[in-house]
């Protein structure tokens, strides 16, 4: 189906990404938001604020980020497509929600502009520091889906993007913005409304006394109803069995478990988005995402200029991470440079997928974002 | 010849039994919370039971309608996007005193103070009993508690008060002694428009009346008809609670406020006019 007229602002624009990620919202046919502000991510729910009224919307403005993060996952069973906007301390905050999400199946999106922590830490300066917390912050296992955008025509087409996972497999899904594309101004093209695929959601048509609402179909994801329709069903955070009813057992642990993650982890490779530039027959390669990549690529074309053989591998989802093709390059490179906003994260990922190819980290503890020229010579010794 | 409990239909028959222990009044309040939907006429369809965690929280389970249980102290802001959401949906939400007043306690005080429509049943039996009976923000001064060992020093909460104070537009307390009452005082929140709060003084025997000396469940009833004194319309802050003395019970609210989504709606299509979209369902 394509996206309601209404919410898209079809044209060339001059956006900041926060206002471009609030303009994919409203393609994305996103009509009911709770926030709470925190710099850097702010713009967001301020143009949220301003367009819902006109479009259909409904913004609240919660009392803090548990709230936020919740009011979303009512919206959501009330019918509704529903996102979250926040940062650093907000984030650390919404783990409970994230995992609730996961565990009821709840489709919903959370917006996280990265700022410089641990705790307060560097609210208006940028870092890539919450990349495991996305995948892990939350208690229990499970599998996430989590996009990062560098640019924001990136935070406008992935914002969109996120909204139709979340439909497609029932997840929370998260944007991994960070403060240089959440403020950083440039031309942003939205579409026609007919040219915006949105994945609907995927309402049960079961009659009322037969429909189970956590029997999944033949793709492991069950089919949702909303309040008021009738079914009379129940939804817990509880381990629960197809009928929603608590069934805490150790098999039933072992069921619903396996199939929240299969339903991740076996898509993992129609869920890989990657920009691969010269990856072939590349001696390096340089993985990188978000603002970073951007950066990175000034490396790379130094190197580039002086006739080396280096590659750039961008992730633009980051989980599931693609570690199929990680494995793949492993055993024709030479080497990974990894540069990232934060002490050394996604830099695990790729060493546990290397096999033992050498895997450069090129951390940085945020504020800003690299010197390309301290990439470049961790490019140069890779190729050493 | 059998004869159909009335009850029968609100419930989730095929979750029996419960978990809740010999003695409990959760159980009474249930029975009561059928009848009053019963009495309101509020269709089963449009009606939505929204709770935390703890033994309370496990009271959305058991309802044949809607149910959401949620995380804990929470519930208020998920019926908060669900009745934004689904403005025709009832939405209650049901839970404990440590639940919606201690982890919870920030959303109950912004819900009344925006005046969203929704009911909020608070099963006030002064302690945790899921985890084993703690004190909460409404254990009584004195009270034994396994984390008050010594007993508690703490000032708790006089609900009704801090409803009252935040804005909710009906407020009642009652035990589960006054069964015939609180029905009714459930059906009139049910039919409130606006934040209504119901506050249901119930026994834990297992875990506070045992420790407290208060003896059985029916000893907490004597308890509970003895010391009781009916005020509909006391000042809200003369009705706190302590270990004895009166437990005032009655309706003390019951006045009229804006709700969060009139207010919302009358003050877009003012500033906005036509450039205002209504949300749709």
């Amino acid at each position: 189906m394509h996206a309601d007229p209404a919410g898209v602002l079809t044209g060339a624009h001059f956006f900041d990404g926060d206002h471009a990620c609030c303009e994919g919202a409203l393609a994305a046919e996103c009509r009911f938001v709770a926030g709470y502000p925190i710099t850097p991510s702010t713009e967001v729910v301020e143009r949220i604020a301003q367009r819902f009224p006109q479009v259909g919307g409904i913004f609240i403005q919660m009392e803090d980020e548990l709230a936020s993060s919740i009011a979303i996952a009512g919206a959501v069973w009330g019918g509704k497509r529903a996102m979250t906007v926040t940062s650093g301390p907000g984030f650390s905050l919404m783990m409970e929600h994230i995992g609730f999400a996961i565990m009821t199946e709840t489709p919903c999106v959370f917006i996280n502009v990265q700022r410089g922590g641990p705790s307060t830490g560097l609210p208006t300066l940028p870092a890539q520091a919450d990349m495991m917390q996305a995948r892990w912050g939350s208690h229990g296992d499970y599998e996430i889906i989590a996009v990062s955008p560098n640019s924001p025509q990136e935070c406008f087409d992935l914002t969109i993007e996120a909204f139709n996972l979340a439909e497609q497999y029932r997840v929370p899904v998260l944007v991994m913005m960070d403060e240089c594309v959440g403020h950083m101004m440039e031309r942003v093209v939205i579409p026609k409304p007919e040219e915006i695929d949105i994945y609907p959601r995927r309402w049960t048509n079961a009659p009322l006394d037969e429909y189970l609402p956590f029997a999944p179909d033949q793709d492991m994801v069950p089919a949702m109803a909303r309040a008021g329709q009738g079914y009379r069903f129940h939804m817990t955070g509880l381990t629960h069995d197809e009928k929603g009813y608590p069934d805490m057992t150790v098999s039933g642990q072992a069921r619903l478990l396996g199939r929240l993650t299969d339903k991740i982890k076996k898509n993992a490779i129609a869920l890989t988005d990657v920009v691969s530039d010269q990856v072939d027959g590349a001696e390096v390669v340089v993985l990188s995402y978000g603002i970073t990549s951007r950066v990175a690529q000034k490396a790379v074309q130094m190197l580039r200029a002086k006739g080396r053989r280096v590659g750039s591998l961008r992730l633009r989802t980051v989980w599931p991470f693609p570690e199929h093709l990680i494995r793949d390059l492993a055993t024709k490179v030479k080497a990974f440079v990894v540069p990232e906003l934060n002490l050394g994260q996604i830099v695990r990922e790729v060493e546990r997928c290397a096999n033992g190819t050498r895997v450069v980290s090129v951390p940085h503890a945020g504020g800003t974002v690299h010197d390309p020229a301290v990439i470049a010579q961790a490019i140069t010794e890779a190729l050493r | 010849m059998s004869v159909e409990n009335p009850v029968e239909k609100y419930l989730r028959i095929d979750r029996m039994p419960h978990i809740w222990c010999p003695g409990c009044g959760i159980g009474t309040t249930v029975n009561c919370f059928a009848r009053a939907i019963d009495e309101s006429g509020i269709p089963m369809d449009r009606l939505a039971v929204v709770s935390g965690i703890g033994c309370t929280g496990r009271v959305a389970g058991y309802m044949h309608v809607d149910s959401f249980h949620t995380t804990h102290g929470r519930a208020i802001p998920f019926a908060t996007g669900l009745k934004l959401a689904a403005p025709d949906m009832k939405v209650v939400v049901y839970s404990g005193d440590g639940d919606l007043f201690a982890i919870g306690g920030n959303h109950f005080i912004h819900a009344a103070r925006r005046n969203l429509d929704m009911t909020v049943i608070c099963v006030n039996n002064l302690t945790y009993g899921m985890t084993g009976g703690q004190l909460t923000p409404t254990t009584p001064e004195e009270a034994i508690a396994s984390t008050s060992p010594y007993g508690n020093f703490e000032h708790p909460f006089n609900l009704p008060y801090l409803a009252e104070s935040c804005g909710a537009v009906y407020v009642a307390r009652w035990t589960t002694y006054h069964v015939t009452q609180l029905k009714k005082a459930m059906k009139e929140a049910l039919l409130k428009k606006g934040f209504s709060f119901v506050e249901v003084i119930s026994p834990c025997p297992t875990l506070y009346g045992r420790r407290n000396r208060i003896g059985d469940s029916l000893d907490e009833m004597k308890t509970y008809k003895t010391r009781s004194q009916i005020k509909n319309g006391a000042e809200t802050k003369d009705v706190d609670l302590g270990m004895g003395g009166p437990i005032v019970v009655g309706k003390f609210v019951d006045r009229e406020r804006t709700t969060y989504q009139d207010a919302m709606e009358a003050f877009y299509a003012r500033k906005l006019g036509d450039r205002y979209a209504r949300a749709s369902r």
